[in-house]
């Protein structure tokens, strides 16, 4: 398919973009090279196709699986009140609410 | 001291360690020579020499002291000016990015200098990695050493032409569609772009996401492996970037091609381009034959035809880079200069449709080549069918950067490696491409290597630049 100034001017019009005057006639060899592009795009058979996101398969990057936090059972006991912290063993005790 | 300046990076590392070389010696020769000669190919867009004579103090008091980092310790380097270096400007060769200073380095940027290179500068590219030689930029385009009225290829052109001057050992380039290796086929040297996500692409000026790799240049196959064994590597950030272990790249490299199994992609260059100059043609022939002898199993693959690789990989880059490009392309269109504005307008015109269209054909089109290396070790084919052209010769540099075969291994992440394989009539650098499975570049440059040393095409320099 080809092109000529005034389809180039009026598609530049409407993808509101600014096409120079001067631009117009290189304008016109670029878009022809994509609607080339676009004609082979369009004669190839994509049906049941994924597209394709990466060419390489990808995984989710993991941490190493190690505890990096806790082990001040103290300082979190700290904050609950008397007479229900201070369990043994670094536990909370909590008064017994099923018979 | 004798001069330097075609030092590999390998050779000068050993003097360096031996402390037979002295680092800032290295770099004030090496800047004498771009002072004297830079004009007639303007490699360079800036010049960094406070930092570098610093770096060069600072490695060799290190070194002095016994404490070596490795290959690239006091080697002068320098980057393409899309890629960030903290404190610098990173231009990509356009006056939309003139006052834009980086704030931190790129990883493959910062990963040079851990390794104690010495950065001389930055270097000319395509605007913006894309287009082809313009003289409407704030800079000039590059010159090819081999013959100054001709294009040194690009986008990466001021790297390949300041290796092929003598300017530097080493640098970094990128590779959209063949922004790598198309320069080093036109200047004689070796361009590596490595596999998708091996090297970080996080703080170089995005061209097309899926597309965009990062890869070295040198003068040869040894210190390429050396190079990228210093910037591949996984970058959390980059969510392209592959969390694999890197291997050693050096190596196996002179373990030879004996059984090694070569595929020749001989319809690329062949059939699909036409009327190849017959001396670039003979060239991979000739390449093919070095390798069977020397105990490589040949045999001839098909992948699907470079066309269709090319209008599918055309399509997503024209869609990304508008993507990247569309505010300024509404706001400042008059920044641009006139080639670069016109390769990056037309993806305006584009679909969402098309462009997923293209990335359900990418799939097929990768399954296809895997398919087609499934029982080769490297692939063997062509980087371009002509030697460079002249900046004058308006009809051939219209057609030169469609005859070419870069795309298809951007469009299937594979790694690639272009290197020198003899001269034309004219005396211009001839070019053969290695093409491997994913995240193999140690075999790719094991089978380039062997075939260095077959043909001794490495290490050429053009005549007037000799000293």
């Amino acid at each position: 398919m080809s092109l000529d100034k005034a389809t180039v001017a009026r598609i530049a019009a409407l993808a509101r973009i600014k096409v120079a005057d001067a631009d117009l006639d290189k304008m016109v060899g670029e878009l022809g090279a994509i609607l080339t592009w676009i004609e082979q795009l369009n004669e190839v058979d994509t049906k049941g196709v994924e597209p394709m996101a990466s060419t390489v398969a990808m995984e989710l990057h993991q941490r190493d699986d190690v505890v990096t936090d806790g082990g001040y059972a103290a300082k979190i006991l700290a904050n609950a009140s008397e007479p229900v912290a201070r369990g043994e063993g670094g536990f909370f005790t909590v008064p017994k609410v099923v018979e | 001291m004798s001069d330097p300046a075609f030092l590999g990076l390998a050779e000068a590392a050993e003097l360096i360690r031996a402390k037979k070389l002295s680092p800032v010696e290295y770099a004030q020769a090496l800047f004498a020579r771009i002072e004297r000669r830079d004009a007639a190919y303007n490699c360079f867009i800036a010049l960094t020499p406070e930092r570098a004579l610093k770096s060069a103090r600072d490695a060799e008091t290190e070194i002095m002291a016994g404490r070596w980092r490795g290959p690239l310790h006091g080697i002068p380097y320098a980057l393409k000016d899309i890629i960030d270096v903290a404190g610098l400007p990173t231009t990509a060769h356009s006056k939309i990015l003139a006052d834009n200073v980086a704030q931190q380095d790129a990883p493959a940027a910062a990963r040079m200098v851990a390794a104690g290179g010495v950065l001389l500068g930055k270097l000319a590219t395509h605007e913006f990695a894309i287009g082809g030689p313009s003289f409407d930029l704030p800079w000039p385009p590059a010159r090819n050493p081999w013959n100054r009225n001709c294009i040194p290829g690009g986008s990466t052109s001021g790297g390949a032409a300041g290796l092929a001057a003598g300017f530097f050992p080493a640098t970094l380039g990128s590779d959209t569609g063949g922004s790598i290796r198309n320069p080093a086929s036109f200047c004689g040297i070796t361009g590596m772009k490595p596999t998708y996500g091996r090297v970080s692409r996080r703080g170089v000026v995005p061209l097309a996401f899926s597309l965009d790799h990062v890869g070295p240049l040198t003068r040869n196959v040894r210190d390429n492996a050396l190079l990228l064994q210093v910037i591949a590597g996984h970058d959390p950030q980059d969510p392209a970037s592959a969390d694999r272990p890197v291997p050693d790249y050096a190596a196996d490299l002179d373990r030879g091609v004996k059984g090694l199994k070569v595929g020749v992609i001989r319809h690329f260059y062949a059939q699909d381009l036409k009327r190849g100059a017959p001396e670039q043609v003979a060239a991979i022939e000739t390449a093919v034959t070095m390798l069977a002898d020397r105990g490589a199993r040949i045999s001839e693959i098909a992948l699907p035809p470079l066309a269709d690789f090319n209008a599918c990989g055309q399509v997503i880059l024209a869609a990304e880079a508008y993507s990247v490009h569309e505010a300024w392309l509404k706001e400042r269109p008059q920044d641009y200069g006139a080639r670069g504005r016109e390769r990056l307008l037309a993806g305006a015109t584009l679909r969402v449709a098309d462009y997923l269209r293209a990335t359900r054909w990418r799939r097929t089109l990768c399954e296809a080549a895997a398919a087609a290396f499934k029982d080769i070790d490297v692939a063997i084919t062509a980087t371009s069918v002509d030697p460079a052209c002249r900046f004058d010769d308006t009809a051939t540099l219209a057609a030169i950067y469609g005859r070419q075969v870069l795309m298809p291994f951007n469009v299937t992440g594979q790694p690639a490696l272009s290197v020198p394989a003899g001269f034309s009539k004219d005396g211009l650098p001839l070019s053969v491409q290695f093409v491997g499975h994913p995240f193999a570049e140690a075999t790719v440059y094991r089978v380039a290597q062997a075939y260095e040393a077959a043909s001794g095409w490495a290490d050429r320099h053009p005549p007037d630049l000799a000293v």
